[in-house]
């Protein structure tokens, strides 16, 4: 079995590093820097961390003040409270001003696990990719996210990281590259396309597995930038597999599989399914069974990509 | 910034803004005269006295920083923008009319000197907090002010970030609130009261100064005292009144957001020239 990491470790991680490369970058929490592992830097570079309380709306406004002041400031907290409260503030003073503010949110997803349905941020996808000029990543494992952390330092303009809490395989390769808006094809397969961001590119790889054991060759796009949506990597898996499904550890309105659809129904129809959480709220378990139970497993990839094999043209 | 300011001059100075105001709202045909009014003596002793400014160089990395947070005021800050050269007069004519650079709520930098964005009230005061950060990170040493309304403090994002600056010790900030009286559907103590101002600030550890907002002699000691105060945040509290120098308009909520007719305009710029300074 791969190493075990969560997704905010490797944030972590990569804070630090930017913490030590690059005098800009500074760090704002309202309690929360232990969670979203803002508290290595905080350890490092206390005079560039600012701990504003328990007070999202101010962390944003404040982080916009530090961009105005030519900072590149990491605001650090839960996904759902800082997106939630402070999405106000993070389209009038980040995304309207273009500031160069990160956002970075732990707990995405059910994989919160215990805490349950309010911590569990499972529609923060869908608003904040409808801000202009936001962009918005889902790092697939710590890996990853290390890296998406440090490319969004020099990536101009606001940027939403998010992460998840649950420790998780490392799937990513060092080899591979890392670039906000390119999406990242892990397997090749000309039969059906799985696109999925965060852990659920895991469960796609696995899914994969399992389809090519029945001789379906599945390809599986690690779309971990939402937006700038990679349009051409989407536009190839509709023209060259014929059929698509998506997953997501989000709610399926209007998140991974919603922007997918828009590029696939304008440019090129296709067979989708959507695998994510059906418009519903989170609740407490353990993370692998909230999975479980809310159908985000590969068998249940399986079964979406033979109902869109059934509904594909002949190519 | 003069050492002694002429404030006979400063008094004919608001008076000529409020005429360019009153002028720019009723050629744009809506806008929010009664605001826009009540914060001009603050803006002239910003503009005409402490700021340290240059009109010709509005990205001067030194230079003190106005943040207009009650945004709807705008049509006060691009006429005083306008008089200090920082972009062309006859452009305040386009005042919320397609195409223009001047909305109904101001855009940074969409006009030289307007250094944020607002309309959705309550967030300057986070974003003043976040420059006085990054400066005092860099070791520089400037004046940020941030007015506000009355009615904007409300807010709850402004109670948090003056716990903020208090937190951060941030005495580069100076928060002016223009308590004009009003808001768009009442006065502010009926909709929801939230006296007594200086000693809500004092209590949230801010230097808290209470002044007549009209009395620009008041205004510019206000501005030098808050500026000898160390290791914590003041905050002016400008007793103001909303629509100030047009009888009709003056504390009268109907002229929050009505752009004033022809003869109302005639009207008003007769009374002000009538006034003497």
């Amino acid at each position: 079995m791969a190493e075990l990491k969560p997704t905010r470790d490797g944030f972590g991680e990569g804070l630090l590093e930017l913490g030590r490369t690059n005098p800009n970058v500074v760090a704002l929490s309202g309690d929360l820097e232990d969670s979203a592992r803002a508290v290595w830097f905080k350890k490092e570079f206390p005079n560039r961390f600012f701990s504003v309380g328990i007070a999202e709306q101010d962390m944003i406004g404040t982080a916009a003040g530090l961009a105005l002041g030519g900072k590149i400031p990491f605001a650090c907290s839960f996904s759902q409270f800082v997106t939630g409260k402070g999405l106000e503030q993070m389209r009038l003073a980040v995304c309207y001003q273009k500031l160069n503010v990160k956002i970075a949110g732990s707990h995405g997803g059910l994989s919160v696990g215990a805490d349950g349905a309010t911590a569990e941020a499972l529609e923060e996808l869908t608003v904040l990719r409808s801000l202009p000029n936001m962009a918005v990543v889902v790092p697939c494992d710590a890996l990853e996210a290390k890296r998406a952390a440090i490319a969004s330092a020099s990536y101009p303009g606001p940027v939403y990281l998010r992460l998840g809490r649950a420790p998780t395989p490392i799937v990513t390769k060092p080899s591979d590259a890392f670039v906000i808006g390119q999406a990242l094809t892990m397997r090749g397969g000309d039969d059906v396309s799985f696109i999925a961001c965060g852990v659920m590119v895991l469960h796609a790889l696995q899914a994969a597995e399992q389809l090519a054991k029945e001789g379906v060759e599945a390809r599986v796009i690690n779309l971990h930038t939402i937006k700038p949506i990679d349009r051409a990597a989407i536009i190839a898996a509709a023209r060259e597999t014929g059929a698509i499904v998506t997953a997501e550890e989000h709610t399926v309105v209007g998140g991974l599989g919603g922007a997918v659809a828009e590029v696939v129904v304008q440019e090129h129809p296709v067979p989708m399914r959507f695998v994510g959480v059906l418009d519903r709220f989170g609740t407490s378990g353990d993370p692998a069974e909230l999975l479980k139970a809310f159908h985000l497993m590969p068998e249940d990839l399986v079964k979406a990509a033979k109902d869109v094999l059934r509904l594909k043209q002949p190519l | 910034m003069p050492s002694s300011p002429n404030l006979a001059e400063l008094r004919r100075t608001a008076r000529e803004l409020r005429k360019t105001i009153l002028q720019t709202i009723a050629k744009a045909g809506s806008g929010h005269p009664g605001g826009s009014l009540s914060m001009v003596e603050l803006l002239v002793g910003l503009y005409w006295y402490k700021l340290r400014h240059d009109p010709k160089r509005p990205d001067w990395p030194e230079r003190d920083l106005f943040l207009l947070s009650k945004g709807h005021g705008c049509p006060a800050l691009y006429t005083v923008l306008a008089s200090q050269g920082y972009f062309p007069k006859e452009e305040l004519m386009t005042l919320r009319r397609y195409p223009t650079r001047l909305q109904g709520h101001p855009e940074r930098g969409s006009v030289p000197g307007i250094e944020i964005s607002a309309g959705s009230l309550g967030q300057g005061l986070s974003m003043a907090n976040g420059l006085a950060m990054s400066d005092r990170l860099d070791g520089r040493r400037r004046r940020i002010f941030c007015l506000m309304g009355d009615g904007e403090i409300q807010e709850g994002q402004v109670w948090e970030a003056a716990m903020t600056a208090h937190h951060h010790k941030l005495d580069a900030v100076c928060a002016i609130i223009d308590a004009n009286q009003l808001q768009q559907n009442g006065p502010v103590k009926d909709i929801q009261d939230i006296e007594p101002l200086p000693d809500k600030w004092r209590a949230f550890g801010w230097h808290a100064i209470e002044i007549d907002g009209h009395d620009i002699a008041q205004v510019v000691k206000a501005y030098d005292e808050a500026e000898t105060v160390k290791g914590k945040p003041q905050v002016i509290v400008a007793r103001t009144v909303k629509g100030k120098g047009v009888s009709f308009m003056e504390l009268n909520p109907s002229w929050h957001g009505v752009a004033p007719k022809p003869e109302e305009l005639e009207r008003a710029l007769k009374e002000l020239d009538a006034v003497a300074v």
